[in-house]
């Protein structure tokens, strides 16, 4: 790209940026007083927190389309790399090592308790599975979790169980009239379900998104 | 001025400056980058608009909480793109003669 063109384009940068900050100052109040309206519904939405209940109860749908999407984010990085072994782990440090050992406990432990709080505080599936996929990375920089190959049955089923769990539940309320609609009086157990499934899955899939891919082809 | 304001004027900023990069930077992995950082703009507005009252509106926060993970995994993709090009070609642009970037 050559000078004159760089130039342009950082002038139109500098004018969206005036322009959006100029639209932002000029913004009128909400039409609409959602927060309102999440404080009314919480009650029947079977979770405490309200976050968690936009989440996975009022835009529920928005949730199970986005694990679609990371799973299709992974399975096309799978289908990039093109399913070649795994290189074995490297030596790494004994102090790295030492402490992953020491810190995996508790990063399970730390997953668990988030899922739970996520009913009553901040803390959820996303969370809870960030935390356990963090985890993978972390024992494979130390040296102690070979890189994935191409995945077998059970990782497999791992992967895609959050979803399936998700769609299975999505499939069996469609007799409610509307996509993910849950009957107050269960609505809490079936919200744990779910973030029970997507904490395993998400988990896997986030440290695939890792471990799938490191340590090919250098 | 509210606090929840001043979040979302600074996610404007980051906005256009990761939207400037995304086109003026020629290196994929400087690409991506930008585009992260035009991503973490606009979740800034989100989250921030959604405080300028006072009172957290939960549904710009749940979006975005969503937008964050979708965005990591739309970002290992483009890794493994970039990746893909990289051992395809050998370069690390799109066009031929911008590798100095």
């Amino acid at each position: 790209m050559n000078r004159l063109a760089r130039g342009v384009t950082v002038g139109v940068g500098v004018a969206l940026a005036v322009a959006l900050v100029v639209a932002l100052l000029e913004l009128p109040a909400a039409a609409i007083h959602l927060p309102g309206t999440v404080a009314q519904h919480l009650a029947q939405s079977g979770v405490e927190h309200p976050v968690t209940a936009v989440l996975l109860n009022f835009r529920g749908w928005d949730t199970l389309l986005e694990v679609a999407v990371l799973l299709l984010a992974l399975l096309t990085l799978l289908t990039l790399s093109g399913g070649q072994a795994a290189v074995a782990a490297v030596e790494a440090d004994p102090l790295l090592q030492g402490l992953a050992r020491k810190a995996l406990p508790l990063i399970i432990l730390m997953a668990g308790y988030l899922l739970w709080a996520g009913a009553h505080r901040p803390g959820g599936a996303f969370q809870a599975g960030a935390v356990l996929a963090a985890g993978a990375v972390l024992l494979q920089l130390a040296g102690l979790l070979p890189a994935w190959a191409a995945p077998g049955r059970l990782l497999r089923l791992g992967l895609t169980l959050g979803f399936l769990v998700f769609l299975a539940v999505a499939a069996a309320l469609l007799g409610q009239g509307a996509l993910l609609q849950y009957p107050p009086a269960s609505a809490g157990g079936l919200i744990l379900l779910i973030e029970a499934g997507l904490t395993l899955s998400l988990g896997l899939i986030l440290a695939g998104l890792f471990l799938f891919v490191t340590g090919r082809r250098a | 001025m509210s606090t929840g304001l001043l979040y979302a004027l600074a996610g404007v900023v980051l906005f256009a400056l990761g939207a400037a990069g995304v086109i003026v930077l020629a290196h994929l992995l400087r690409k991506i980058l930008a585009f992260n950082v035009m991503g973490s703009g606009a979740f800034l507005v989100l989250v921030g608009l959604a405080q300028r009252t006072g009172v957290p509106d939960p549904v710009p926060q749940a979006m975005v909480l969503t937008g964050i993970v979708v965005a990591v995994a739309a970002t290992a993709l483009a890794l493994g793109l970039a990746r893909a090009w990289h051992a395809r070609t050998g370069r690390g642009t799109l066009t031929e003669g911008e590798d100095r970037d």
